[in-house]
């Protein structure tokens, strides 16, 4: 009963590619399959880094719901924790883009299926792949824009990553439980090893498939199911490369050549990455002057001190980094300052519950953030007033700044006026 | 369930997978359409589309534009086929240009203000990577072609083939 199918790409004879099919599509399949699960599970386990159940002032998606069911206070140790898992997220997100691109050219047919709607199975199942693709391709872009600071989006980075991550993988998850025994299938139906060995005159078509993938009038091969594979293969290594160094650090740092983070600002003691300079945000030395105080207030009557009273107390020691959610970070830093912990215990709460700590930064986010109380008594958390043997640069959040391990970089406030806390 | 499975069009297990997907969908979905749901629509529906009726024809379009004008040149052909010296230096470079867009062409604004770096490298360097590629890849094209040549005596119109195994 269905009318012929109209020219062009619904035609079956429209789609040549002698290479196009199961087998090929399931070996990119794979790849997605293991790449994308880290992906998300590092991508929620960086909202948790915010300690979103703490405070709205932590939290980008208030209106989160059961999505925020995992979440857990955020720990110190190890220290490098959120430096890894967010240049995981990242780099494995621009890596994959060749193979992302590539699975997609691989189904391509199937968008073109003729008739559109052939059961309320396969109709829902389309609408669930309209939700797959659309869905990967937001999450990858959204991510790809931001981490270039590159604010097109509509809206909050947080919300549409979160949210569209969400979408994204709720289709994902289907499309693993429809696919997965065909793509065990198809990979099993030819020899990994053989295809590697095979020449450009002994590359055939695969055996038609049900799917439709495979060429009714495959055009002669001009590339080998190896070349493919090993284009592809050479993108995201090439990706890997002028990327990676960003989030490793040291003498790889300036491999990573197109990178947004991939060199040093300036020189000296405070020349490591900076986020957002203290211009981009309205700080002026105005604010940071000999004017500036730093009020600690928690039990009893708020206690006011200036820099050279801070510098007077206990000075402590702690190697830790900086990293970003857009997946740079820099390479241990020596902090000193003194520790959250004495200051909660100044403040009559040595055993306090959380701090809110507030930036002279104009009103904006990560202005005020709370931190919780496992992080201010870690012996590692500084007020830091000094870094790598100098007093901070402006940009680095002189007079104070707050440094904890394993904190987003965000968390890790800048130019902080008061600490507020709390049993 | 066999009248359920011809009206559906398959199990029943299918169909439940489905709804349990589409419910979690709807509940990420309010949220993520709280705020401009129109823009955001437009974006999530127009990621999909921009790449399934307009990356992929262009790309689609170009490679085999070349595939054709390179097969309607047979007779100065080089004996060995030479369309994948072509193909992937421009895929890798394209590849590049599709991810870092924004730092090469200098759209990011922010960028100097908020890191303190120029972005005035990434052009060069982008532009830099492509002329290596496809360096390495027109001297990998010219040993193939050397050895070839050594391979068959001059005016020897069989070649080696098509095989390709280098």
């Amino acid at each position: 009963m269905h009318s012929d199918p109209p020219p062009g790409p619904f035609r079956p004879g429209f789609w040549r590619s002698p290479i196009r099919g199961p087998w090929l599509t399931s070996v990119f399949g794979l790849v997605l399959l293991i790449g994308i699960p880290l992906m998300f599970v590092t991508g929620l386990l960086s909202y948790a880094s915010y300690n979103p159940g703490l405070s709205p002032l932590n939290d980008q998606t208030p209106d989160k719901g059961v999505l925020g069911f995992y979440l857990f206070g955020w720990p110190t140790h190890p220290y490098w924790l959120y430096r890894l898992l967010q240049g995981v997220h990242v780099t494995l997100g621009v890596v994959l883009v060749p193979v992302l691109l590539a699975k997609l050219w691989s189904v391509i047919p199937k968008l073109f299926a003729w008739p559109p709607v052939r059961s309320v199975a396969h109709g829902l199942e389309r609408l669930s792949l309209l939700l797959l693709v659309g869905g990967v391709i937001f999450e990858f872009v959204t991510g790809i824009l931001n981490i270039q600071l590159y604010y097109v989006f509509p809206g909050s980075f947080y919300r549409l990553h979160f949210y569209g991550a969400w979408v994204f993988i709720a289709a994902f998850v289907v499309h693993v439980c429809l696919k997965l025994g065909r793509m065990t299938r198809a990979l099993r139906s030819r020899s990994m090893t053989a295809e590697l060995r095979t020449g450009l005159s002994r590359t055939l078509p695969e055996p038609p498939d049900q799917d439709g993938l495979v060429a009714a009038a495959p055009a002669a091969p001009t590339m080998t199911r190896r070349g493919a594979l090993g284009m592809v293969g050479a993108g995201s290594l090439l990706l890997l490369v002028v990327t990676a160094g960003q989030s490793i650090g040291g003498r790889l740092r300036a491999t990573a050549l197109l990178a947004p983070h991939n060199r040093d600002p300036g020189s000296g003691p405070n020349s490591f990455q900076i986020n957002k300079t203290a211009a981009a945000v309205g700080v002026t030395t105005a604010l940071t002057g000999p004017d500036w105080r730093l009020e600690v207030r928690g039990r009893g009557a708020p206690r006011i001190f200036t820099r050279e009273q801070l510098l007077a107390m206990p000075q402590h020691a702690a190697a830790l980094p900086i990293a970003c959610v857009e997946g740079w970070s820099t390479d241990d830093q020596h902090w000193s300052g003194p520790r959250l912990a004495d200051l909660a215990a100044l403040a009559g709460l040595p055993d306090a519950g959380s701090v809110l700590v507030q930036s002279i930064q104009p009103p904006g986010p990560f202005t005020r953030v709370v931190l919780r109380g496992n992080q201010i008594r870690d012996p590692r958390s500084l007020l830091a007033l000094r870094v790598n043997g100098a007093d901070l640069s402006l940009d680095h959040g002189y007079p104070a700044r707050v440094i904890v391990p394993a904190n987003p970089g965000v968390n890790n406030t800048k130019w902080v006026h008061r600490l507020t806390f709390r049993a | 369930m066999a009248r359920f499975v011809r009206w559906y069009g398959s199990g029943p297990l299918h169909l439940l997978v489905l709804i349990a997907s589409f419910a979690l969908t709807g509940y990420a979905m309010v949220r993520l359409f709280a705020v401009q749901p129109v823009r955001v629509a437009i974006w999530f529906v127009g990621a999909a589309v921009l790449h399934d009726l307009l990356l992929l024809p262009l790309y689609s379009l170009a490679d085999l534009s070349a595939v054709d004008v390179l097969r309607h040149r047979a007779a100065d052909r080089p004996a060995v086929p030479w369309i994948n010296h072509l193909r992937v230096p421009a895929f890798l470079s394209g590849l590049l240009l599709l991810v870092w867009f924004p730092l090469v062409l200098r759209l990011a604004t922010p960028y100097p203000g908020a890191t303190g770096l120029s972005y005035s490298v990434y052009l060069g360097r982008w532009l830099a990577i492509t002329g290596t590629l496809f360096a390495v890849s027109a001297v990998a094209l010219a040993l193939r072609l050397r050895r070839s040549r050594r391979a068959v005596p001059a005016g020897n119109a069989s070649g080696p083939g098509r095989g390709g195994t280098p």
